[in-house]
């Protein structure tokens, strides 16, 4: 069916093509290499943040409690800083505690066999509640002076592009040689193609399934390191806002199918660029917020509907907790 | 020897005069009348809380200042945190009417949400205090900052530094429903009605968000590099902004003017640092002791509630370089809870 129609990919590639050309011609001020740096520079936390969903989301999983793990463990490193502890010891423990989460989530996981969406969602609340109930004074930590020098992971330049960008370019590295060089990428692509198959020829499933999660958490860590680091401060309070929803948009958009087992890095770029693109001509153009949210609440809306005719689900791909 | 001698003399002089004086003074003490009814008034009363959130300085600070001022008073605190959630906080007042607390401070998420619960708190006999954020419902007491106010003086802020300059400028607002948010946009829409030839580029709604108003404010400055000015809605955010302004390296020509609570690393900290030009602080401490003091008055007063309407403003408190240092320009909520 796929050889008579466009894949996803495609249309989405097509639809940022189509869009981006439209914003050079007749938005004055788009298309300068300095806006095409900062568009990137603005949606690169977001696609940080979309390779650790694409990797849950191949793996036929899906991860709410990103965002906590954004949140959370970058802000215990400022917390922890600003406490008089050093700059070391703070990280360190930020990427136990992320490990320790993502832990607790695959475990759920794969092993308690909590659906995904619940498991996440329940943690996620979890790691927010415990970092404002016991680790935060305040719900924005503020740079201190132990923190000197470790803005420039996301304030600055290297070689003339924003740094932000450059963590983005090699987050894409590492999950690109994660997912299409190691074992273990074949195994999640395995195991969300058919979980049941993956287990009968003898893929440890389980393991990989947590795997899954501690890579995605540690993901969104250093996401929130980037974030915290460019705007030199951590506002914990990102939690409640509507990001998750961004980064799925992202995914999803990028051609990574909800049911699991297709798609990329490459599909992440592409759905972070276009919506890049959209924030960026919408802010040029100085549309309402509201109009941006109509214009991001439809296209979300179409992307969702797109995937479900081109990977539909049937009865084999299909089970009770999917979303 | 002979000076020991005199001055025991004199010593025992006195004491003796003391001893005759001193039932005569305490004849003479006087009973103030209006202490012990006071403390009465006060005594073992519950003050109900109901911030839009905890876990940040606003709330935090109003709540320790009120606290370090009642509880010696024998007065009790409960807090419901909504944590942002506006049914939460609809049902926290809606629970808190029946359990009929002595006072009520509120803390309201938009103008209409809890306008209607308000009322009925009050016909109920309950004191309601809006802090900072009111609602249409007028109350026995509105404390807070009056953001059409802020809105004026930040822009006009703003377009001084422009003369001569551009007089491009960009407007960060908070979120939409807030209406903090669109009561400053009016104070901005004021002064700007007076300035025509003030040229407005951007006006969005970073939703309190500091990665959205660092995103807009960057791809603001690249379309305008020339950009004067911009009026930003609360420093929690715009620190957002001013991590833009630094970054294009336009710290210093692109004035910043923003408003908060007056937090030191929120506030001073970052006018010193050049991030920010203008904090309008709504000094938290000096609404706490406000807040305090309305709650002694309403108390002893036996007013009905709903009986009498005011309001205090806060008197605001510009932070600029000149004053970043100083030791009063901004507080510590570490101090506050001491």
């Amino acid at each position: 069916m796929k050889r008579f129609r466009f894949n996803q990919q495609e249309i989405v590639f097509a639809v940022f093509a189509i869009l981006f050309l439209v914003f050079s011609i007749f938005l004055r001020g788009f298309l300068t290499p300095e806006n095409m740096l900062t568009l990137l520079q603005n949606v690169a936390v977001l696609g940080i943040l979309g390779l650790a969903m694409a990797i849950v989301v191949i793996g036929r999983g899906i991860d709410i409690s990103l965002i906590a793990a954004l949140a959370v463990p970058p802000g215990l490193v400022l917390q922890m800083v600003q406490n008089g502890h050093s700059l070391t010891a703070s990280v360190l423990t930020a990427v136990l505690l992320t490990i320790a989460f993502g832990l607790v989530n695959g475990w759920l996981i794969a092993y308690a066999e909590v659906p995904s969406l619940f498991a996440t969602l329940a943690t996620g609340l979890l790691l927010a509640g415990l970092g404002q109930a016991a680790l935060f004074q305040l719900d924005v930590v503020q740079w201190s002076d132990g923190m000197a020098g470790f803005e420039r992971l996301g304030q600055g330049t290297i070689l003339g592009i924003p740094t932000s960008i450059v963590m983005f370019a090699l987050a894409c590295i590492v999950v690109a040689f994660l997912l299409r060089r190691t074992r273990w990428g074949a195994y999640i692509y395995a195991i969300g193609d058919n979980p049941y198959a993956a287990r009968v020829t003898g893929i440890p499933s389980r393991p990989i399934i947590v795997l899954q999660y501690v890579i995605a958490a540690l993901i969104g860590c250093f996401a929130g390191l980037v974030m915290a680091a460019s705007v030199n401060s951590m506002p914990t309070r990102i939690f409640n806002s509507t990001l998750i929803y961004d980064v799925i948009l992202v995914v999803v958009l990028g051609g990574i199918g909800l049911s699991g087992g297709r798609g990329g890095v490459l599909n992440v770029i592409i759905g972070t660029l276009l919506i890049g693109t959209m924030l960026n001509g919408m802010t040029i153009m100085d549309i309402s917020y509201a109009g941006q949210n109509l214009v991001k609440g439809v296209v979300l809306l179409l992307a969702v509907i797109t995937d479900s005719f081109l990977n539909p689900r049937n009865e084999e791909t299909a089970q009770q907790g999917d979303i | 020897m002979k000076r020991v001698v005199s001055s025991a003399k004199v010593i025992v002089a006195a004491l003796g005069l003391a001893a005759i004086a001193a039932p005569a003074l305490a004849q003479q003490g006087l009973d103030e009348p209006f202490q012990k009814p006071f403390k009465e008034a006060l005594a073992g009363k519950t003050v109900a809380y109901v911030p839009v959130a905890m876990n940040f300085d606003l709330t935090e600070g109003w709540y320790a200042g009120m606290k370090k001022e009642l509880e010696p008073y024998g007065v009790k605190f409960e807090i419901r945190d909504p944590n942002w959630n506006t049914n939460a906080g609809a049902q926290a007042v809606t629970s808190l009417i029946s359990e009929k607390p002595a006072v009520m401070i509120i803390h309201n998420p938009d103008v209409q949400t809890y306008a209607k619960l308000l009322q009925r708190a009050e016909n109920e006999g309950i004191y309601v205090i809006q802090i900072n954020m009111g609602s249409a419902y007028r109350s026995s007491a509105f404390v807070g900052a009056n953001w059409i106010e802020i809105g004026e003086r930040d822009t006009d802020a703003v377009v001084k530094s422009c003369q001569g300059k551009s007089n491009k400028i960009a407007i960060v607002q908070g979120a939409l429903s807030a209406a903090a948010s669109a009561y400053t946009l009016k104070g901005v829409e004021n002064v700007l009605a007076k300035h025509p030839e003030i040229k407005v580029v951007s006006s969005q709604a970073a939703d309190w968000d500091a990665a959205k108003a660092k995103a807009i404010t960057q791809t603001v400055l690249k379309q305008n590099p020339d950009l004067c000015g911009i009026v930003g809605f609360w420093d929690g955010m715009d620190i957002g902004t001013a991590a833009a302004v630094k970054e294009a390296g336009l710290t210093g020509k692109v004035f910043v003017a923003t408003s908060g609570g007056g937090e030191r690393k929120g506030a001073c900290e970052l006018v010193k640092s050049g991030a920010f030009d203008l904090n309008l602080s709504y000094d938290v401490p000096t609404q706490a002791a406000d807040l305090a003091a309305m709650i002694k008055w309403l108390l002893s007063s036996g007013a009905k509630a709903g009986s009498v309407k005011g309001s205090a403003y806060t008197t605001l408190v510009p932070i600029t370089k000149e004053n970043a240092d100083s030791a009063t320009a901004c507080w510590n909520l570490s101090d506050l809870k001491k």
